[in-house]
């Protein structure tokens, strides 16, 4: 990565001007940054240590009692809970949208266009308008169900509505396209004489799938498993819709501190924990990303 | 981005090494080469007996095209091409781009299937027999070097894939990196190598798996001029050594005519003509051959009459030559001949020969090395001549000088005739 900076570095000292119009160019987003990200994290920063009177009103008096409320069995099990379905959501993403995003790549500039709006369609609809159509085909006397019993695949009414199954169903659904295009972005890039290059010194087409297009499309799979696996680890409406309440995530958790519960100090503790997990997260993943675009 | 900034003089210094121990002759004795040029010529199983330097190529062969044809859609990129490469050959298939050469070249590293006909590798019919199980490796024109994977590791892959056990292959990485003279890169990533460092790994990589044949497309291409021409050595002498079968394929008529054992001059899709550098510069077949091959003036004309040793044309432009009768099959009425512009003499006073012109100089271009002139000899006959560059003499010749064009009867070649 060092590489093209340092050399970009080296050449002359026209630079400057330049990069005074940068900071320019990028003051909108820094500012909008700053007032709508640096500073509501701070706020929830300081939120964290702070507690709560009997009407859910904040005080400012300090304590490290959020935090540790969050080793509670009860809460390190929904933090457990959250983490396995979104892993569990990122690997079958993976596994679904990685053939996809190759095959798009690798297609005809033509045919590349087509699968892609193809592919946008379903987010010109809104995301609860989809989610509810989801929940009409899972229920028991839904058309799933129906079609099931009637190839007699299945005895009795389908039953996975409101179960696990049917929270990590939604989030694969809703998390699909963000795997798919950054695949697709590493597979279109992909220079096909690298695969033939395999091929030709002795390499199967499984082999030259293992050692040359996962390793070179490793960027993209890190993005993707990076953009499914943050916001479905933080997400409450498909777990709220489509799991019945019944099986909370980490999100639930915090709406609930920050809505019912009123216990904002709690929420914020909730809140930047998790935060902090994501950013080890990243820096791990962004890490291993870099490597494999070397 | 680790230490070694690989400093340009580096690859200049290799170059420069293996510059000199081409043209040493006494190289082979010198006792500090004399270890590597051993573990060169180390037998290879896979591989056959290698001739020495210099040996004339063997007459069996290696591999054979039958009536091979490719078409993609309506196009038809080879077309019913018949073609016998022989063992430890340097075999160069030259024409314009788009001509079907790098089809033809893809079809006997199995990239693509053929249409109709048959490709034979040691007499086994491989046509439909996929990359992965040929004996034949490819350097590819964008080299296609593995960007995740260290210079060794690269080299190493095809060692892996074929299985060979762990200390055999880094014995035969170490060997290869030696070959191409860059020994000590092994660790190196392919980021941090220099354009001509790049294409010796991809040739290593190709040459580590003791090909039966080795594919090279246009490998040369990306390098400046000067490292090109040192390359084109360096792979000619690499080929002459290993004996190995080379299928080179190249647009640039120099480099073909500097390299290859044998030339096969494709034209749409067909081979015009196939023979040595010497045969299809001096006696192209065809008006194509003589004119993608070096420069030539090409002449229409009618045979007006024979005494047996020589034969009289009258070109179409009303200027009469003489050429060597034995060109002529008798019975034919037309011909077309070729005359290269570095075969007209040049002179101020009339010489004493049957082919002369009197002609004036229209234009002169300075070519470096040789000046270009453009001598118009008839109204409608204009001759282009190469002369040696004599810009700085003050014999030198300029715009509108009356000359005098000498062309010895064995320079006209007869290129077509009916």
């Amino acid at each position: 990565m060092a590489a093209p900076r340092a050399s970009t570095d080296t050449s002359s000292g026209a630079k400057r001007a330049p990069r005074t119009i940068g900071w320019l160019l990028l003051a909108p987003l820094l500012l909008w940054l700053l007032a709508f990200v640096v500073a509501p994290t701070a706020i929830l920063f300081v939120y964290s240590f702070c507690q709560r009177d009997e009407l859910g009103q904040v005080v400012f008096s300090f304590t490290g009692g959020n935090y540790a409320r969050i080793l509670d069995p009860v809460y390190l099990g929904i933090f457990g809970r959250s983490l396995w379905y979104a892993a569990l959501t990122t690997a079958l993403c993976l596994v679904i949208g990685y053939p996809v995003g190759y095959y798009i790549g690798r297609s005809p500039p033509a045919r590349r266009s087509l699968l892609l709006l193809l592919m946008m369609i379903p987010f010109w609809i809104s995301f609860l308008l989809r989610t509810y159509a989801w929940i009409s085909l899972l229920k028991g006397e839904g058309l799933v169900s129906s079609l099931l019993q009637g190839l007699h695949l299945l005895a009795g009414p389908l039953d996975i509505l409101y179960t696990p199954t049917a929270v990590v169903l939604g989030l694969v659904y809703t998390y699909l396209p963000f795997m798919i295009l950054p695949i697709f972005t590493s597979a279109e890039k992909l220079d096909h004489s690298m695969i033939e290059a395999a091929l030709d010194l002795g390499a199967g087409p499984v082999r030259a799938f293992t050692q040359v297009i996962i390793p070179l499309t490793k960027p993209g799979i890190f993005a993707g498993v990076l953009l499914v696996f943050v916001p479905s680890i933080g997400m409450f409406a498909v777990t709220d819709l489509m799991g019945g309440a019944k099986v909370p995530m980490i999100g639930n958790v915090i709406q609930n501190q920050f809505g019912q519960a009123r216990d904002w100090p709690f929420g914020a503790a909730l809140g930047i924990t998790f935060l902090a997990l994501f950013a080890v997260a990243f820096w791990f993943l962004h890490d291993r990303g870099a490597e494999g675009r070397r | 981005m680790s230490a070694d900034p690989s400093p340009p003089g580096a690859e200049s210094a290799l170059a420069a090494r293996a510059a000199s121990s081409k043209l040493n002759p006494n190289v082979q004795n010198h006792p500090d080469t004399q270890l590597e040029w051993e573990f060169r010529l180390t037998p290879l199983p896979a591989m056959p007996a290698m001739p020495a330097a210099g040996a004339p190529v063997s007459t069996e062969t290696m591999v054979e095209l039958r009536g091979v044809t490719k078409r993609f859609a309506s196009v038809t990129a080879v077309d019913a091409v018949d073609l016998t490469i022989r063992k430890g050959e340097f075999l160069t298939l030259l024409g314009p781009s788009g001509c079907g050469k790098t089809t033809l070249l893809r079809l006997l590293a199995g990239f693509e299937i053929p249409t109709t006909g048959q490709i034979l590798i040691e007499g086994q019919d491989v046509s439909n027999i996929p990359p992965y199980r040929r004996d034949v490796n490819q350097v590819f024109q964008s080299y296609a070097i593995f960007p995740h994977l260290t210079v060794e590791e690269n080299i190493a892959f095809g060692l892996k894939m074929r299985h060979v056990p762990l200390a055999e292959r880094c014995a035969r990485v170490e060997e290869a990196l030696a070959l191409v003279s860059l020994a000590g890169l092994g660790k190196r990533r392919p980021h941090e190598l220099s354009g001509g460092q790049r294409q010796r790994v991809a040739l290593a990589r190709a040459l580590v798996c003791r090909p039966k044949v080795l594919l090279l497309d246009e490998p040369l291409s990306a390098l400046d001029a000067k490292l090109r021409h040192d390359m084109q050595l360096e792979l000619k002498q690499l080929q002459r050594q290993l004996g190995i079968t080379f299928v080179f394929v190249t647009h640039d008529q120099e480099e073909a005519l500097i390299m290859s054992d044998r030339i096969a001059v494709i034209h749409r899709g067909r081979i015009d003509q196939l023979g040595t550098a010497t045969e299809i510069y001096h006696a192209p077949a065809s008006a194509f051959t003589a004119d993608f091959i070096g420069e030539a003036n090409l002449l229409d004309g009618d045979i007006v009459s024979s005494n047996g040793v020589t034969a009289l044309v009258r070109l179409d432009e009303g200027v009469e030559v003489t050429v060597r009768a034995a060109a002529l099959r008798p019975g034919s009425t037309r011909a077309l001949l070729s005359i290269r512009p570095e075969k007209i003499y040049i002179t101020r006073t009339k010489p004493a020969k049957d082919n002369c012109f009197k002609g004036a100089i229209e234009n002169e271009i300075f070519r470096g090395a040789m000046d270009e002139l453009r001598i118009r000899v008839a109204h409608n006959l204009q001759l282009m001549a190469m002369v040696a560059n004599e810009s700085a003499h003050e014999h030198a010749w300029h715009k509108g000088d009356t000359v005098y064009c000498a062309i010895h009867t064995d320079d006209i070649v007869v290129v077509e005739q009916k």
